[in-house]
């Protein structure tokens, strides 16, 4: 067994066939993360004694001989944003590093009923909020295929211990590309479900009309298989839709001969690094081979997507922040005479620099006389920017793009200047903005041996056709 | 558009945010850095374009209009259990065991 490269189906019937036991196979990470964490910064909270006690359950039927549900003893990871009752989750900001949560997330619920061992919780930006890790308020995490470089994020502790063999999987979130963009920067598969598809319920909101909770992986069929166990509509979400969930991994191994594909122009121009077109161009020729018909598409709005971006998000996400008050949630500054002085001075101390800088940015453009301007006009761009895609899916059934302009890049390089930052999302915010699924997945490395990803966005509620094109591509790497 | 020190002033009251001198001088900068990069939005005209707020009601249920859009976010009005008060207390900084405890509202 090779605990590094082990997928959903190795690692269950390795316990099903009691080759290794559930506890055997969550202590053997265990020790992994024990041994080599300490470079890495994935995790920030280990959950063993829950991790352990889920998997002797697992041991226990699988003693039986009872039939194994689809994730038995498969230790996972789930990102610091949500909830797991009764461990910490700090959502990455020093504003929670004691709080306690009250109650699971359901997508967290749904991957232990389907047998997932839990074993700790992922680092990641502050309140999601990040493209690199860096924002995190305890320490960043470095990426395993070279230290000296961010894993991407806001993600990116769930992406880097998915690379680096400390969880056969993760959950994540995606609010402007934080699953898909560390899953390119760490060389594994992340998936973006359709805005609605997986419930938020427990899931520390940013912006609530673009937060996605998603699964990363080291293959397209596991990508599928979580997402067959976490979707699905929750009468505990409002904004969950009832539209029925797939078999998402019976659609790998499916013939793409026929399927029409967009390649949207809007997306290759300057800017992208041209290794990277060009190992996504191989991507394409190879797709064209297996019968899929190229088709040349537009999205014309698609430069106004960051500005668009980063007026709703920091809008959103000031008004979802108003409840870290000083009051529920932990922290409250010391020695504050009046209400309102607690109230900043336990925000100004709790929250790390982006975190102000994205609820100033969204107070001000919520703010009398700049909301037209601003938020309404946003808005309004998001409309044309939804109009684009329904456009061109009247052509294709899927859109292949990049998702970074660059692979990974260093520690502390774009920390001092928020808008290069920002433009890191350049190729994934549309996908929130619009609501789209879409799936990032490894296509080669670079001269320099790092990782490169390659992007297929589809359409609203058609998983299907992402994973069985992204499961094609893959293939053909092999 | 020019954001100064005031207007920064002014929006860390709306959003209960104290910023040290350093802070605030900083934050002009970026705001204005990210600002002008927002301004690109203005190259379009929108004057006849509906804004969009949410993508489910517009995607999940197109032949439906109004409210009537929003019904799968409907369900019955029934009492269901919640959280215990003491576990809603359970991460407060500062209780009466039954209730929040917060510093003096009203000044006397």
């Amino acid at each position: 067994m090779n605990i590094n490269t082990l997928t959903i189906d190795a690692a269950r019937s390795l316990v099903e066939s009691r080759e290794i036991s559930a506890h055997a196979l969550a202590e053997a990470h265990y020790a992994q993360i024990a041994a080599r964490d300490g470079a890495i910064g994935s995790f920030l909270t280990l959950t063993k004694e829950r991790a352990l006690a889920k998997a002797d359950q697992i041991d226990r039927l699988a003693e039986r001989g009872d039939p194994l549900p689809p994730l038995a003893g498969v230790p996972v990871g789930v990102k610091d944003v949500l909830m797991t009752r009764g461990e910490r989750t700090t959502a990455g900001s020093r504003f929670l590093d004691k709080f306690i949560a009250p109650y699971d997330a359901t997508s967290v619920e749904k991957l232990e009923a389907a047998g997932a061992v839990v074993l700790g919780k992922m680092n990641c930006d502050e309140f999601a909020m990040g493209s690199s890790n860096e924002n995190s308020a305890f320490y960043p995490v470095h990426n395993p295929r070279d230290i000296t470089r961010v894993p991407g994020g806001s993600s990116g502790g769930s992406a880097a211990a998915v690379a680096a063999g400390f969880a056969v999987a993760t959950l994540g979130s995606d609010t402007g590309g934080s699953i898909r963009q560390p899953a390119a920067f760490c060389g594994v598969v992340g998936l973006l479900p359709t805005y609605g598809r997986v419930s938020r319920y427990g899931l520390i909101a940013f912006a609530s009309s673009l937060d996605h909770v998603g699964p990363l992986a080291r293959s397209v069929k596991d990508s599928a298989t979580l997402l067959e166990v976490i979707a699905g509509r929750d009468p505990h979400d409002s904004t969950s839709a009832a539209v029925p969930v797939g078999k998402y991994s019976e659609e790998c191994g499916r013939d793409v001969k026929g399927l029409r594909i967009g390649i949207p122009k809007e997306y290759f121009g300057e800017g992208l690094n041209p290794e990277i077109r060009e190992a996504i161009e191989r991507r394409i020729d190879g797709l064209r081979k297996a019968g899929c018909e190229i088709v040349s598409v537009s999205l014309p709005h698609t430069e106004y997507a960051v500005p668009v971006y980063y007026i709703v998000a920091t809008a959103e996400a000031s008004a979802n922040l108003a409840r870290f008050d000083g009051v529920r949630y932990t922290t409250r500054s010391p020695q504050t005479k009046t209400l309102a002085d607690m109230y900043r001075r336990s925000r100004d101390e709790g929250f790390g620099a982006e975190v102000k800088r994205r609820i100033m940015l969204g107070t001000y453009a919520l703010s009398a006389g700049y909301y037209d301007a601003y938020y309404l006009k946003a808005q309004q761009v998001r409309t044309l920017l939804t109009r684009d895609f329904q456009d061109a899916f009247t052509s294709v059934d899927a859109i292949v793009t990049p998702v970074t302009p660059t692979v990974a890049f260093k520690l502390g390089e774009k920390t001092d200047d928020p808008v290069a930052m920002y433009l890191n999302d350049i190729y994934t915010v549309t996908a929130n903005l619009v609501g789209v699924p879409g799936i990032s997945l490894p296509c080669g490395n670079n001269s320099e041996g790092l990782p490169i990803g390659i992007q297929i966005l589809g359409k609203h509620f058609d998983e299907a056709t992402v994973i069985r094109l992204g499961h094609a591509v893959e293939q053909e790497q092999q | 558009m020019k954001v100064t020190e005031q207007d920064v002033a002014y929006v860390a009251d709306l959003a209960n945010l104290e910023l040290t001198p350093d802070e605030s001088t900083r934050m002009v900068a970026d705001l204005n850095s990210i600002l002008g990069h927002i301004d690109k939005l203005n190259e379009l005209d929108t004057s006849n374009v509906e804004p969009l707020a949410e993508v489910l009601s517009a995607f999940a249920s197109t032949e439906r209009k109004g409210s009537e859009k929003f019904a799968y976010a409907q369900r019955a009005d029934e009492v269901k259990p919640g959280l215990s008060r003491e576990v809603a207390l359970g991460n407060a900084p500062d209780t009466d065991g039954s209730c929040f405890r917060v510093p003096k509202v009203i000044e006397r």
